[in-house]
């Protein structure tokens, strides 16, 4: 890795149009981790929306339209499990078949990160003088623990906040139900689910709600908004960035 | 299959066992014991993620070679005494075993719990045929008695709370318990079942392995209901699906020590029997004939067309207890023979794609089932691959396709993208007071549930591009 990597900030879909301050957020962690930063101008999506509806053709056309954006770079960095898995950990096995393409897809996926993991294990940054007196809980998201084994890396670097404490989420590792496009196909599984979800992050009874998945913190800071609950959401990045003191998901006027 | 519900009316059914406030303290007690206490088991298990790579591999190796291994179960199962039968489908097996039951001059059989049956129809082949059929696992006679079908492969009366059952008892019972104990319900159905065991002129049951170098046949329960019968009755029928097989005892032990584990958290079950061949001339009892029908019933089309790592499935039940939409739905609302994530890829194979593509779909695909799975399943990787077969199949519904359609078509063009999400966000942002939208059309299934948090007035991609840096 060179001294300063030039890394491509792949933002995902929901981030750039639901909430960009993640994707802020994301740029300056990453500056000050000592990264030199570029955001391909060409970039949507990861193809996800596809592969999870089955729609495999379209899935290997994005996926090999990423892979041609993002492979030039030392590093791709994307702020959400499930983008940066299907980035990793999916292209290569939609691509297995082409002969052509699968390197590139495997030689993207090695270098292919989710931000906290690269915050934390590649660039062994932590936050300096960031400070945010508050409780936090934290949910886990599925594709970020699962398929990357994200767990310890959030919880470290916020380990960093100062007067920030975390409080134990019984169910931590439970789905909240958001699932991508299944909250909308099956919306009242999903409803039940996120319920169980939401009253567990009330009985934490900490300040704010800490994830790494703008998908999964919609689903659930929209269940606690509708059910009344205080609890505020964030995405850990913008904790982490010094931001967490500003409007919460759903506080933007 | 002879005796399932409808398949389409998959949101009907789950729609009605959302509101089913017993049903979901049924789900809770039972499933919520077994996840507690399967994380106990596995925590004090001494390098279970080796265990689970080596089952995983040992089923592989059967599921490559089956052939090889069952020719040599057969061999060694008939040196014992065992006759063997083959049955391609569900139809034949059940032919085979009404055929048997008839040659015997069988007017009442007691059947031990087995999934296989479950899935060939047998419990309904065998009213047609119009043979008495005793169900001596405590949750089938609850089932039964109900009339109706298991909703958990291990625990088939789960739906049911014990309130529940006491009533059940206390209607159907000769003799029923006085006192509103779980120990002196069990007694009721003891007293209840004893007698149809003991006169059944047949015993019916599965196999949880096939060992193909004795030829032995191995069967697990916690109320040694299959060894009651198994042994009176003088003629003995297994039905077993073909994947069941294991090279030896060694393996079906390695395999029993997590089965156990991953179902109930214990670290055994409570009967574990081995059963070689009818009973010798040395043997005090045991029937007087054996026969073993091997199953294959679409098994054989699975390895075939890329789901050979089903095959690996022991029937544990641990992928249902640790699944959301489990918890939420419980068993039946499935509709096949087998529940929750196993059944959401075994009950398309089984039934038919068209029928229940609503099943492989009806999954958050977040992975917890095959973290627990002890065979270490692609269960995501498999519902995905029938997903993928449902879209090139056209059985996804057209608004799916076209919102697909519409989104990739934009995804693959940046500035189209730009311009037609810009566009969106405003009119989004119309619909709303404050930062969250109540209810936005086109979104009803988010918004009925849940507010959706106001999109950005810019992209982060039009912010970034005007400079903006935090």
């Amino acid at each position: 890795m060179a001294d300063q990597p030039r890394i491509a900030l792949f933002v995902t879909c929901l981030v750039d149009l639901i909430r960009p301050r993640i994707g802020f957020a994301a740029l300056a962690t990453l500056e000050a981790a000592g990264c030199d930063v570029v955001v391909p101008e060409a970039q949507t999506c990861c193809g996800q929306p596809a592969l999870n509806s089955g729609d495999r053709k379209t899935a290997e056309k994005m996926a090999r339209r990423n892979i041609a954006l993002l492979e030039g770079y030392d590093a791709v960095v994307v702020p959400s499990g499930s983008c940066a898995a299907t980035m990793r950990v999916h292209y290569p096995e939609i691509l297995e078949h082409d002969a052509k393409w699968l390197p590139r897809a495997r030689a993207l996926a090695a270098k292919t990160y989710e931000i906290l993991a690269y915050l934390d294990e590649v660039r062994g940054w932590r936050p300096d003088d960031v400070a945010l007196p508050a409780t936090a809980t934290y949910h886990d998201s599925c594709s970020g623990l699962r398929e990357l084994g994200i767990k310890r890396q959030p919880r470290r670097l916020l380990g960093a906040v100062e007067g920030l404490s975390l409080k134990p989420l019984a169910g931590e590792e439970t789905c909240c139900g958001f699932g991508g496009t299944f909250c909308v196909k099956y919306p009242a599984i999903s409803n039940a689910i996120v319920g169980e979800k939401a009253a567990a992050i009330d009985a934490a009874q900490a300040d704010l709600l800490l994830s790494g998945d703008l998908g999964c913190l919609m689903n659930m800071a929209g269940k606690l908004h509708r059910e009344g609950s205080a609890v505020r959401a964030f995405h850990t990045v913008e904790v982490l960035a010094g931001m967490g003191d500003g409007p919460a998901i759903g506080e933007d006027a | 299959m002879s005796a399932h519900e409808p398949q389409a009316a998959f949101k009907t059914r789950a729609a009605a066992a959302l509101h089913d406030p017993i049903l979901k303290i049924a789900v809770e007690r039972t499933a919520g014991t077994a996840e507690a206490k399967r994380a106990v088991a596995v925590e004090a298990f001494p390098d279970f993620e080796a265990a689970r790579t080596r089952a995983a591999a040992i089923k592989d190796h059967v599921v490559a070679n089956l052939g090889h291994y069952l020719e040599q179960f057969e061999a060694n199962a008939v040196a014992a005494g065992a006759v063997v039968h083959w049955a391609r489908t569900s139809q034949e097996a059940c032919d085979i075993v009404i055929g048997l039951c008839r040659q015997a001059g069988a007017k009442s059989v007691a059947r031990s719990k087995s999934m296989l049956g479950e899935e060939i129809g047998l419990p309904h082949a065998l009213a047609e045929a119009g043979i008495a059929r005793v169900e001596t696992d405590l949750a089938e006679h609850i089932i039964q008695l109900s009339g109706e079908r298991p909703s958990h492969i291990i625990w088939p009366a789960m739906h049911k709370t014990r309130e529940q059952v006491s009533e059940l008892f206390r209607r159907s019972h000769r003799d029923p318990h006085a006192e509103e104990t779980i120990a002196a319900m069990a007694e009721s159905a003891r007293r209840h079942l004893r007698e149809g065991m003991l006169s059944a002129d047949v015993g019916i049951s599965g196999a949880n392995f096939l060992v193909a170098d004795s030829g032995a046949v191995c069967t697990v329960t916690n109320e040694g209901n299959a060894e009651l019968s198994l042994v009176p009755p003088r003629l003995q029928i297994v039905t077993a699906g073909i994947e069941k097989i294991v090279p030896s005892m060694g393996h079906a032990v390695h395999l029993l020590r997590l089965l156990a584990r991953s179902a109930t958290g214990a670290a055994l079950t409570q009967y574990t029997t081995f059963y070689t061949g009818p009973k010798r001339e040395s043997d005090r009892d045991g029937p007087e004939e054996m026969h073993i029908v091997l199953v294959d019933n679409g098994r054989t089309a699975m390895r075939e067309e890329g789901l050979a790592e089903m095959l690996r499935c022991i029937r544990c039940g641990a992928c249902m207890n640790h699944c959301v939409v489990f918890r939420q739905i419980g068993g039946h609302a499935y509709g096949g023979t087998y529940p929750g994530p196993m059944g959401a890829v075994l009950t398309p194979a089984i039934d038919g794609l068209a029928k229940t593509r609503d099943l492989p779909n009806a999954c958050t695909l977040n992975g917890k089932c095959q973290e627990v799975c002890p065979v270490n399943i692609p269960l995501p990787t498999l519902l995905r691959g029938w997903r993928e077969k449902s879209w090139r199949e056209g059985l996804e519904p057209k608004a799916t396709r076209a919102g697909i359609d519409l989104w990739a078509w934009f995804a693959q063009r940046p500035k189209l993208y730009r311009a037609a999400t810009a566009t969106a966000l405003k009119s989004l942002r119309a619909m709303g007071r404050g930062g969250w939208l109540r209810k936005v059309p086109m979104a009803g299934g988010w918004t009925r549930y849940r507010d959706l948090p106001k999109p950005a007035a810019e992209s982060f991609m039009a912010q970034y591009r005007k400079g903006r840096r935090r």
